[in-house]
Protein backbone atom coordinates (compact mmCIF):
# COMPACT_ATOMS: atom_id res chain seq x y z
CA UNK A 1 0.00 0.00 0.00
CA UNK A 2 0.53 3.51 -0.69
CA UNK A 3 1.41 5.79 2.71
CA UNK A 4 2.38 9.33 2.59
CA UNK A 5 3.61 10.79 5.77
CA UNK A 6 5.08 14.01 6.67
CA UNK A 7 7.99 13.68 8.79
CA UNK A 8 9.74 16.65 10.28
CA UNK A 9 8.07 19.06 7.89
CA UNK A 10 8.89 16.72 4.75
CA UNK A 11 6.19 14.91 2.95
CA UNK A 12 7.09 11.59 2.20
CA UNK A 13 5.30 8.89 0.37
CA UNK A 14 6.40 5.35 0.02
CA UNK A 15 5.41 1.85 -0.85
CA UNK A 16 4.65 -0.13 2.38
CA UNK A 17 3.77 -3.18 3.87
CA UNK A 18 0.50 -2.83 6.16
CA UNK A 19 2.17 -4.37 9.11
CA UNK A 20 5.04 -2.51 8.91
CA UNK A 21 6.01 -0.28 12.23
CA UNK A 22 6.12 3.46 12.51
CA UNK A 23 9.44 2.96 14.31
CA UNK A 24 10.71 0.69 11.31
CA UNK A 25 9.65 2.83 8.86
CA UNK A 26 11.40 5.87 10.20
CA UNK A 27 14.65 4.45 10.56
CA UNK A 28 14.86 1.68 7.47
CA UNK A 29 12.20 3.32 4.96
CA UNK A 30 13.47 7.16 5.42
CA UNK A 31 17.15 6.20 7.39
CA UNK A 32 15.92 8.20 10.19
CA UNK A 33 18.05 6.61 12.61
CA UNK A 34 17.97 8.91 15.32
CA UNK A 35 14.59 7.20 16.50
CA UNK A 36 16.03 4.23 18.70
CA UNK A 37 14.46 0.82 18.85
CA UNK A 38 14.42 -1.32 22.14
CA UNK A 39 12.06 -3.22 24.05
CA UNK A 40 9.79 -3.76 21.23
CA UNK A 41 7.10 -4.19 24.15
CA UNK A 42 6.04 -0.82 24.42
CA UNK A 43 7.50 -0.64 27.83
CA UNK A 44 11.11 1.10 27.06
CA UNK A 45 10.05 4.34 25.49
CA UNK A 46 13.58 4.66 23.10
CA UNK A 47 10.89 4.92 20.46
CA UNK A 48 8.82 8.11 21.03
CA UNK A 49 8.43 10.05 18.42
CA UNK A 50 5.30 12.70 18.11
CA UNK A 51 2.38 11.98 15.97
CA UNK A 52 0.00 15.14 15.41
CA UNK A 53 1.91 16.85 18.38
CA UNK A 54 1.66 13.98 20.71
CA UNK A 55 4.33 11.27 22.08
CA UNK A 56 3.59 7.75 20.78
CA UNK A 57 6.09 4.88 20.97
CA UNK A 58 6.63 4.12 17.37
CA UNK A 59 7.12 0.66 18.05
CA UNK A 60 3.46 0.06 18.69
CA UNK A 61 2.33 2.12 15.35
CA UNK A 62 1.59 1.04 12.05
CA UNK A 63 3.41 3.39 9.63
CA UNK A 64 -0.04 3.03 7.66
CA UNK A 65 -1.61 5.13 10.65
CA UNK A 66 0.84 7.75 10.35
CA UNK A 67 -0.59 8.41 6.81
CA UNK A 68 -1.74 11.78 6.21
CA UNK A 69 0.28 12.57 10.20
CA UNK A 70 2.87 14.67 10.96
CA UNK A 71 5.72 12.79 12.59
CA UNK A 72 8.05 15.02 14.70
CA UNK A 73 11.56 12.91 15.42
CA UNK A 74 14.78 13.41 17.02
CA UNK A 75 16.03 14.81 13.99
CA UNK A 76 13.63 17.50 14.19
CA UNK A 77 14.48 19.27 17.22
CA UNK A 78 17.95 20.86 15.82
CA UNK A 79 17.57 24.23 14.11
CA UNK A 80 20.47 23.43 11.44
CA UNK A 81 24.24 23.73 14.30
CA UNK A 82 22.08 25.40 16.82
CA UNK A 83 20.39 23.25 19.14
CA UNK A 84 16.92 22.58 20.63
CA UNK A 85 17.47 24.23 24.13
CA UNK A 86 16.33 20.43 25.81
CA UNK A 87 19.40 19.18 23.95
CA UNK A 88 21.59 21.91 25.49
CA UNK A 89 20.02 20.80 28.97
CA UNK A 90 20.60 17.82 28.03
CA UNK A 91 24.55 18.37 27.32
CA UNK A 92 25.04 20.73 30.17
CA UNK A 93 23.69 18.45 32.80
CA UNK A 94 25.09 15.22 31.87
CA UNK A 95 21.20 14.03 30.73
CA UNK A 96 22.85 11.31 28.92
CA UNK A 97 25.48 8.79 29.00
CA UNK A 98 25.46 5.99 26.40
CA UNK A 99 23.00 7.72 24.56
CA UNK A 100 20.42 5.02 23.90
CA UNK A 101 16.90 6.50 25.78
CA UNK A 102 17.90 10.12 25.29
CA UNK A 103 16.11 10.28 21.33
CA UNK A 104 13.09 9.34 23.52
CA UNK A 105 13.65 11.44 26.82
CA UNK A 106 13.95 14.36 24.47
CA UNK A 107 11.04 14.32 22.12
CA UNK A 108 9.17 13.24 25.75
CA UNK A 109 10.55 16.27 27.35
CA UNK A 110 10.15 18.49 25.16
CA UNK A 111 6.52 18.06 24.73
CA UNK A 112 6.48 17.74 28.52
CA UNK A 113 7.86 21.67 28.63
CA UNK A 114 5.56 23.08 25.79
CA UNK A 115 2.85 22.42 28.03
CA UNK A 116 4.12 23.04 31.02
CA UNK A 117 6.86 25.58 30.81
CA UNK A 118 8.01 25.24 34.60
CA UNK A 119 7.56 21.17 35.93
CA UNK A 120 8.30 19.80 39.17
CA UNK A 121 10.41 16.92 39.83
CA UNK A 122 7.45 14.75 40.25
CA UNK A 123 6.33 15.94 37.21
CA UNK A 124 9.19 15.23 35.19
CA UNK A 125 9.40 11.89 36.95
CA UNK A 126 5.70 11.25 35.79
CA UNK A 127 6.27 12.02 32.72
CA UNK A 128 9.22 9.90 31.71
CA UNK A 129 7.51 7.07 33.75
CA UNK A 130 7.13 5.15 30.58
CA UNK A 131 10.64 5.53 29.42
CA UNK A 132 13.80 3.16 30.55
CA UNK A 133 17.29 4.98 31.07
CA UNK A 134 19.84 2.16 32.08
CA UNK A 135 22.64 4.87 32.54
CA UNK A 136 21.71 8.21 34.89
CA UNK A 137 19.48 7.06 37.50
CA UNK A 138 17.14 9.54 36.06
CA UNK A 139 18.71 12.46 37.92
CA UNK A 140 20.98 14.21 35.93
CA UNK A 141 17.65 13.87 33.33
CA UNK A 142 15.32 15.24 35.46
CA UNK A 143 18.27 18.26 36.74
CA UNK A 144 18.62 18.67 32.94
CA UNK A 145 14.49 19.49 31.93
CA UNK A 146 14.61 21.54 35.08
CA UNK A 147 18.02 23.66 33.57
CA UNK A 148 15.92 23.91 29.98
CA UNK A 149 12.64 25.16 31.86
CA UNK A 150 15.05 27.76 33.95
CA UNK A 151 16.74 28.76 30.59
CA UNK A 152 13.47 28.76 28.77
CA UNK A 153 11.83 31.39 30.82
CA UNK A 154 15.09 33.67 31.24
CA UNK A 155 15.52 33.86 27.47
CA UNK A 156 11.73 34.44 27.46
CA UNK A 157 12.41 37.08 29.71
CA UNK A 158 15.36 38.66 28.25
CA UNK A 159 13.38 38.34 25.33
CA UNK A 160 10.63 40.91 25.90
CA UNK B 1 12.73 -8.23 15.62
CA UNK B 2 8.78 -8.54 16.48
CA UNK B 3 6.72 -7.99 13.27
CA UNK B 4 2.74 -9.10 12.77
CA UNK B 5 2.19 -11.18 10.21
CA UNK B 6 0.99 -9.74 7.12
CA UNK B 7 -2.64 -8.17 6.95
CA UNK B 8 -4.37 -5.29 4.24
CA UNK B 9 -4.54 -2.17 5.83
CA UNK B 10 -8.04 -0.10 5.94
CA UNK B 11 -8.85 2.78 7.47
CA UNK B 12 -12.39 3.93 8.34
CA UNK B 13 -14.07 6.80 7.77
CA UNK B 14 -17.41 5.97 9.62
CA UNK B 15 -18.75 4.13 12.47
CA UNK B 16 -21.31 2.82 9.40
CA UNK B 17 -18.85 2.54 6.99
CA UNK B 18 -16.48 0.48 9.35
CA UNK B 19 -19.20 -2.19 9.80
CA UNK B 20 -20.01 -2.34 6.91
CA UNK B 21 -16.20 -3.23 6.08
CA UNK B 22 -16.43 -5.49 9.10
CA UNK B 23 -19.32 -6.84 7.18
CA UNK B 24 -18.01 -7.80 3.76
CA UNK B 25 -14.58 -9.40 5.42
CA UNK B 26 -16.11 -11.32 8.38
CA UNK B 27 -13.93 -13.08 10.91
CA UNK B 28 -10.63 -12.07 9.07
CA UNK B 29 -10.70 -8.52 9.61
CA UNK B 30 -10.41 -6.74 13.09
CA UNK B 31 -10.63 -3.13 14.53
CA UNK B 32 -7.47 -1.50 15.61
CA UNK B 33 -8.18 1.25 17.80
CA UNK B 34 -5.20 2.26 19.86
CA UNK B 35 -3.16 -0.56 19.56
CA UNK B 36 -1.86 -1.11 22.02
CA UNK B 37 -3.17 -4.18 23.54
CA UNK B 38 -3.75 -5.69 19.77
CA UNK B 39 -0.57 -4.94 17.88
CA UNK B 40 1.74 -6.33 20.48
CA UNK B 41 -0.52 -9.63 20.47
CA UNK B 42 -0.07 -9.73 16.77
CA UNK B 43 3.70 -9.21 17.49
CA UNK B 44 4.11 -12.15 19.46
CA UNK B 45 1.65 -14.11 16.61
CA UNK B 46 -0.54 -14.40 19.56
CA UNK B 47 -3.33 -12.86 17.05
CA UNK B 48 -3.46 -13.06 13.64
CA UNK B 49 -5.65 -11.63 10.99
CA UNK B 50 -5.99 -10.55 7.62
CA UNK B 51 -7.27 -7.29 7.78
CA UNK B 52 -7.15 -4.49 10.32
CA UNK B 53 -9.32 -1.65 10.17
CA UNK B 54 -8.11 1.37 11.64
CA UNK B 55 -10.72 3.22 13.52
CA UNK B 56 -8.20 6.17 15.04
CA UNK B 57 -10.03 8.49 12.27
CA UNK B 58 -13.29 8.00 13.96
CA UNK B 59 -12.33 9.99 17.29
CA UNK B 60 -14.41 12.74 16.13
CA UNK B 61 -17.37 10.24 15.87
CA UNK B 62 -16.70 8.51 19.06
CA UNK B 63 -14.37 10.73 21.40
CA UNK B 64 -16.37 12.16 23.65
CA UNK B 65 -17.37 12.89 27.40
CA UNK B 66 -21.19 14.10 28.02
CA UNK B 67 -23.19 13.90 30.79
CA UNK B 68 -27.43 13.41 29.73
CA UNK B 69 -29.73 13.78 32.49
CA UNK B 70 -29.11 10.70 34.81
CA UNK B 71 -26.04 9.24 32.62
CA UNK B 72 -22.36 9.93 31.53
CA UNK B 73 -21.83 8.46 27.92
CA UNK B 74 -18.39 7.99 26.95
CA UNK B 75 -17.77 7.34 23.48
CA UNK B 76 -15.50 4.09 22.80
CA UNK B 77 -12.54 5.83 21.26
CA UNK B 78 -11.94 8.48 23.99
CA UNK B 79 -8.58 7.73 24.87
CA UNK B 80 -7.23 6.85 28.32
CA UNK B 81 -5.38 10.91 28.62
CA UNK B 82 -8.78 12.52 27.92
CA UNK B 83 -10.38 10.08 30.39
CA UNK B 84 -7.70 11.53 33.17
CA UNK B 85 -7.81 14.97 32.18
CA UNK B 86 -11.30 15.43 31.98
CA UNK B 87 -12.46 17.47 35.24
CA UNK B 88 -15.90 17.18 34.47
CA UNK B 89 -16.02 13.77 34.42
CA UNK B 90 -13.94 13.82 37.71
CA UNK B 91 -16.21 15.57 39.76
CA UNK B 92 -19.09 12.75 39.27
CA UNK B 93 -17.03 9.47 38.96
CA UNK B 94 -13.34 10.31 40.69
CA UNK B 95 -13.01 6.75 40.40
CA UNK B 96 -12.04 7.27 36.47
CA UNK B 97 -8.93 9.73 37.49
CA UNK B 98 -8.10 7.01 40.08
CA UNK B 99 -7.49 4.53 37.90
CA UNK B 100 -5.93 6.49 34.94
CA UNK B 101 -3.28 7.44 37.00
CA UNK B 102 -2.24 4.04 37.47
CA UNK B 103 -2.84 2.51 34.00
CA UNK B 104 0.59 2.04 31.75
CA UNK B 105 2.01 5.65 31.53
CA UNK B 106 1.57 8.75 29.82
CA UNK B 107 2.77 7.82 26.64
CA UNK B 108 0.53 4.92 26.30
CA UNK B 109 -2.81 6.27 27.25
CA UNK B 110 -2.39 8.82 24.74
CA UNK B 111 -2.96 5.77 22.54
CA UNK B 112 -4.97 3.86 24.24
CA UNK B 113 -8.93 4.05 24.66
CA UNK B 114 -11.65 3.20 26.73
CA UNK B 115 -13.74 1.16 23.62
CA UNK B 116 -10.25 -1.04 23.06
CA UNK B 117 -9.52 -0.96 26.71
CA UNK B 118 -13.13 -2.94 27.25
CA UNK B 119 -13.18 -5.04 24.05
CA UNK B 120 -9.63 -6.66 24.99
CA UNK B 121 -11.45 -8.17 28.08
CA UNK B 122 -8.38 -8.78 29.77
CA UNK B 123 -8.86 -9.85 33.26
CA UNK B 124 -7.03 -7.64 34.81
CA UNK B 125 -7.86 -4.54 32.31
CA UNK B 126 -8.36 -1.42 35.01
CA UNK B 127 -11.48 0.46 32.75
CA UNK B 128 -13.54 -2.90 32.71
CA UNK B 129 -13.19 -3.42 36.65
CA UNK B 130 -14.06 0.94 36.49
CA UNK B 131 -17.09 0.20 34.38
CA UNK B 132 -18.08 -3.24 36.23
CA UNK B 133 -17.74 -1.24 39.48
CA UNK B 134 -20.12 1.31 38.30
CA UNK B 135 -23.01 -1.41 36.35
CA UNK B 136 -22.17 0.88 33.03
CA UNK B 137 -23.93 -0.70 29.94
CA UNK B 138 -22.14 -1.07 26.70
CA UNK B 139 -24.12 0.25 23.11
CA UNK B 140 -22.96 -1.99 20.21
CA UNK B 141 -24.07 -1.49 16.93
CA UNK B 142 -24.09 -3.54 14.32
CA UNK B 143 -25.55 -3.75 10.36
CA UNK B 144 -27.97 -1.25 9.17
CA UNK B 145 -27.84 1.20 12.18
CA UNK B 146 -29.41 -1.43 14.75
CA UNK B 147 -28.36 -1.42 18.35
CA UNK B 148 -28.04 -3.07 21.38
CA UNK B 149 -26.93 -2.19 24.74
CA UNK B 150 -25.90 -4.64 27.32
CA UNK B 151 -24.71 -4.93 30.51
CA UNK B 152 -21.12 -5.40 31.67
CA UNK B 153 -21.52 -8.91 32.78
CA UNK B 154 -23.63 -9.91 29.42
CA UNK B 155 -20.67 -7.96 27.70
CA UNK B 156 -17.68 -9.54 28.90
CA UNK B 157 -18.31 -13.36 27.61
CA UNK B 158 -14.71 -14.37 29.13
CA UNK B 159 -11.23 -13.76 28.95
CA UNK B 160 -10.33 -11.74 25.61
CA UNK B 161 -13.83 -12.28 24.87
CA UNK B 162 -16.93 -10.31 24.31
CA UNK B 163 -20.80 -9.98 23.45
CA UNK B 164 -19.77 -7.73 20.47
CA UNK B 165 -20.08 -9.98 16.68
CA UNK B 166 -17.82 -9.63 14.33
CA UNK B 167 -19.67 -7.42 12.42
CA UNK B 168 -20.32 -5.18 15.30
CA UNK B 169 -18.43 -2.39 16.38
CA UNK B 170 -19.19 -0.99 20.50
CA UNK B 171 -19.85 2.99 20.02
CA UNK B 172 -20.58 3.86 23.74
CA UNK B 173 -20.50 3.35 27.52
CA UNK B 174 -23.56 4.55 29.77
CA UNK B 175 -22.67 5.08 33.16
CA UNK B 176 -26.30 5.77 34.84
CA UNK B 177 -25.62 8.57 37.41
CA UNK B 178 -28.62 8.38 40.78
CA UNK B 179 -29.42 11.40 42.33
CA UNK B 180 -28.09 10.06 45.76
CA UNK B 181 -24.95 11.49 47.61
CA UNK B 182 -21.93 9.49 45.50
CA UNK B 183 -18.80 9.04 46.18
CA UNK B 184 -16.22 6.17 43.89
CA UNK B 185 -12.68 5.29 43.76
CA UNK B 186 -9.99 2.92 42.68
CA UNK B 187 -7.07 1.08 43.95
CA UNK B 188 -4.73 -0.73 42.71
CA UNK B 189 -1.46 -2.90 43.63
CA UNK B 190 1.15 -3.52 40.58
CA UNK B 191 4.35 -4.78 40.89
CA UNK B 192 6.28 -1.35 39.37
CA UNK B 193 5.26 1.88 37.87
CA UNK B 194 2.95 1.47 34.93
CA UNK B 195 2.81 -2.16 35.29
CA UNK B 196 -0.77 -4.22 35.21
CA UNK B 197 -2.76 -5.31 38.71
CA UNK B 198 -1.69 -7.83 40.78
CA UNK B 199 -5.17 -7.39 42.18
CA UNK B 200 -7.18 -3.55 41.68
CA UNK B 201 -10.35 -3.01 42.86
CA UNK B 202 -13.06 -0.07 42.72
CA UNK B 203 -16.08 1.17 44.77
CA UNK B 204 -18.75 2.83 43.81
CA UNK B 205 -21.21 4.07 47.32
CA UNK B 206 -24.55 6.15 47.57
CA UNK B 207 -25.55 7.79 50.04
CA UNK B 208 -29.75 8.62 51.37
CA UNK B 209 -30.97 11.70 53.05
CA UNK B 210 -30.45 10.03 56.54
CA UNK B 211 -26.55 9.06 55.46
CA UNK B 212 -27.38 5.09 54.99
CA UNK B 213 -25.65 3.20 52.12
CA UNK B 214 -28.95 3.07 49.62
CA UNK B 215 -26.40 1.52 47.35
CA UNK B 216 -22.95 0.40 46.84
CA UNK B 217 -20.78 -1.47 44.20
CA UNK B 218 -17.40 -3.20 44.12
CA UNK B 219 -15.16 -4.45 41.37
CA UNK B 220 -12.27 -6.48 41.17
CA UNK B 221 -9.64 -6.87 38.47
CA UNK B 222 -7.05 -9.56 38.11
CA UNK B 223 -8.78 -11.97 40.75
CA UNK B 224 -10.58 -14.54 38.36
CA UNK B 225 -11.78 -15.48 34.39
CA UNK B 226 -13.35 -11.74 34.50
CA UNK B 227 -13.42 -8.50 36.34
CA UNK B 228 -15.88 -9.23 39.03
CA UNK B 229 -18.89 -7.61 40.52
CA UNK B 230 -19.71 -8.57 43.74
CA UNK B 231 -23.35 -8.55 44.52
CA UNK B 232 -23.55 -10.23 47.96
CA UNK B 233 -21.57 -7.13 49.06
CA UNK B 234 -24.10 -4.65 47.52
CA UNK B 235 -26.35 -6.87 49.70
CA UNK B 236 -24.71 -6.63 52.60
CA UNK B 237 -24.25 -2.79 52.54
CA UNK B 238 -27.50 -1.81 51.36
CA UNK B 239 -29.45 0.08 54.58
CA UNK B 240 -26.71 0.53 56.49
CA UNK B 241 -24.73 3.40 58.40
CA UNK B 242 -20.64 3.34 56.42
CA UNK B 243 -18.67 2.24 59.16
CA UNK B 244 -14.77 0.58 59.41
CA UNK B 245 -17.00 -2.47 60.56
CA UNK B 246 -18.43 -2.48 57.64
CA UNK B 247 -15.70 -2.39 55.01
CA UNK B 248 -14.00 -5.04 57.28
CA UNK B 249 -17.25 -6.94 56.34
CA UNK B 250 -17.38 -6.20 52.43
CA UNK B 251 -13.16 -7.23 52.51
CA UNK B 252 -13.77 -10.39 53.99
CA UNK B 253 -16.82 -11.22 51.48
CA UNK B 254 -14.39 -10.22 48.51
CA UNK B 255 -11.44 -12.21 49.54
CA UNK B 256 -13.82 -15.58 49.63
CA UNK B 257 -15.95 -14.82 47.15
CA UNK B 258 -13.17 -14.05 43.85
CA UNK B 259 -10.79 -16.61 42.47
CA UNK B 260 -7.25 -15.82 42.00
CA UNK B 261 -5.01 -17.73 40.22
CA UNK B 262 -0.94 -18.27 41.64
CA UNK B 263 1.51 -17.00 38.90
CA UNK B 264 4.51 -14.57 38.85
CA UNK B 265 2.68 -11.48 39.91
CA UNK B 266 1.64 -13.41 43.45
CA UNK B 267 0.23 -16.64 45.52
CA UNK B 268 -3.29 -16.88 44.99
CA UNK B 269 -3.42 -16.20 48.94
CA UNK B 270 -1.63 -12.99 48.79
CA UNK B 271 -4.37 -11.93 46.31
CA UNK B 272 -7.34 -12.81 48.23
CA UNK B 273 -5.66 -10.50 51.17
CA UNK B 274 -5.07 -7.88 48.48
CA UNK B 275 -8.84 -8.04 47.18
CA UNK B 276 -9.58 -7.43 51.01
CA UNK B 277 -7.29 -4.72 51.55
CA UNK B 278 -8.32 -3.06 48.40
CA UNK B 279 -11.99 -3.45 49.12
CA UNK B 280 -11.83 -1.96 52.55
CA UNK B 281 -9.49 1.09 50.64
CA UNK B 282 -11.86 1.90 48.03
CA UNK B 283 -15.03 1.64 50.37
CA UNK B 284 -13.26 4.03 52.75
CA UNK B 285 -12.57 6.52 50.16
CA UNK B 286 -15.98 6.31 48.31
CA UNK B 287 -17.72 7.09 51.29
CA UNK B 288 -15.51 10.16 52.07
CA UNK B 289 -15.96 11.43 48.88
CA UNK B 290 -19.98 10.77 49.15
CA UNK B 291 -19.94 12.85 52.33
CA UNK B 292 -17.83 15.55 51.05
C1 LIG C 1 3.23 -0.95 28.22
C2 LIG C 1 1.75 -1.11 28.41
C3 LIG C 1 1.24 -1.08 29.70
C4 LIG C 1 -0.14 -1.22 29.91
N1 LIG C 1 -0.61 -1.16 31.19
C5 LIG C 1 -1.93 -1.28 31.40
C6 LIG C 1 -2.45 -1.23 32.72
O1 LIG C 1 -1.73 -1.06 33.69
N2 LIG C 1 -3.80 -1.39 32.89
C7 LIG C 1 -4.63 -1.56 31.83
O2 LIG C 1 -5.84 -1.69 32.05
N3 LIG C 1 -4.18 -1.57 30.57
C8 LIG C 1 -2.85 -1.45 30.34
N4 LIG C 1 -2.38 -1.49 29.05
C9 LIG C 1 -3.32 -1.66 27.93
C10 LIG C 1 -3.71 -0.34 27.32
O3 LIG C 1 -4.55 0.33 28.21
C11 LIG C 1 -4.42 -0.60 25.99
O4 LIG C 1 -4.28 0.50 25.20
C12 LIG C 1 -5.88 -0.91 26.07
O5 LIG C 1 -6.08 -2.03 26.86
C13 LIG C 1 -6.48 -1.25 24.72
O6 LIG C 1 -6.90 -0.12 24.11
P1 LIG C 1 -6.55 0.16 22.60
O7 LIG C 1 -7.38 1.30 22.20
O8 LIG C 1 -5.08 0.28 22.46
O9 LIG C 1 -7.11 -1.17 21.90
P2 LIG C 1 -6.59 -2.01 20.66
O10 LIG C 1 -5.32 -2.67 21.00
O11 LIG C 1 -6.64 -1.21 19.43
O12 LIG C 1 -7.76 -3.09 20.60
C14 LIG C 1 -7.93 -4.09 21.57
C15 LIG C 1 -9.06 -5.03 21.12
O13 LIG C 1 -10.30 -4.35 21.13
C16 LIG C 1 -10.92 -4.37 19.85
N5 LIG C 1 -11.59 -3.07 19.71
C17 LIG C 1 -11.03 -1.84 19.92
N6 LIG C 1 -11.96 -0.89 19.83
C18 LIG C 1 -13.13 -1.51 19.54
C19 LIG C 1 -14.47 -1.05 19.34
N7 LIG C 1 -14.80 0.25 19.41
N8 LIG C 1 -15.44 -1.97 19.08
C20 LIG C 1 -15.13 -3.28 19.01
N9 LIG C 1 -13.88 -3.76 19.20
C21 LIG C 1 -12.90 -2.89 19.46
C22 LIG C 1 -9.79 -4.62 18.88
O14 LIG C 1 -10.28 -5.24 17.71
C23 LIG C 1 -8.90 -5.53 19.69
O15 LIG C 1 -9.36 -6.84 19.64
C24 LIG C 1 -1.02 -1.36 28.81
C25 LIG C 1 -0.49 -1.39 27.52
C26 LIG C 1 0.87 -1.26 27.31
C27 LIG C 1 1.37 -1.29 25.91
S1 LIG D 1 11.09 -0.03 21.46
FE1 LIG D 1 9.21 1.00 21.61
S2 LIG D 1 8.89 1.16 23.70
FE2 LIG D 1 10.70 0.00 23.61
S1 LIG E 1 21.76 7.21 28.74
FE1 LIG E 1 22.10 5.09 28.56
S2 LIG E 1 20.09 4.33 28.64
FE2 LIG E 1 19.81 6.36 29.16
Amino acid sequence: MQVTVTVNGVEYTKEIEGRLLLVHFLRDTLGLTGTHWGCDTSNCGTCVVWMDGEPVKSCTVLAAMAGGREVRTVEGLANGAELDPIQEGFRQCHGLQCGFCTPGMLMTCRHLLDNNPDPTEGEIREAISGQICRCTGYSSIVRSVRWTAVHEAEAKAAAK
Amino acid sequence: MQVPAPFEYERATSVDQAIGLLERLGSSARLVAGGHSLLPMMKLRLANFEYLIDINDLHGELGYIRRSGDEVRIGAMTRHRELLESDALAQVLPIFRDAERVIADPIVRNRGTLGGSLCQADPSEDLSAVCTTLDASCVIRGPGGTERVVGMEEFHVGPYETAVADNEILTEIRIPVKADKSGSAYAKVERRAGDWAVVSAGAAIWLGADNRITDARVGLAAVGPNTTGIPEISAALRGQEPAEALYELAGAIAARSCDPATDTRGTADYKRHLADELTRRTLRKAVERARS
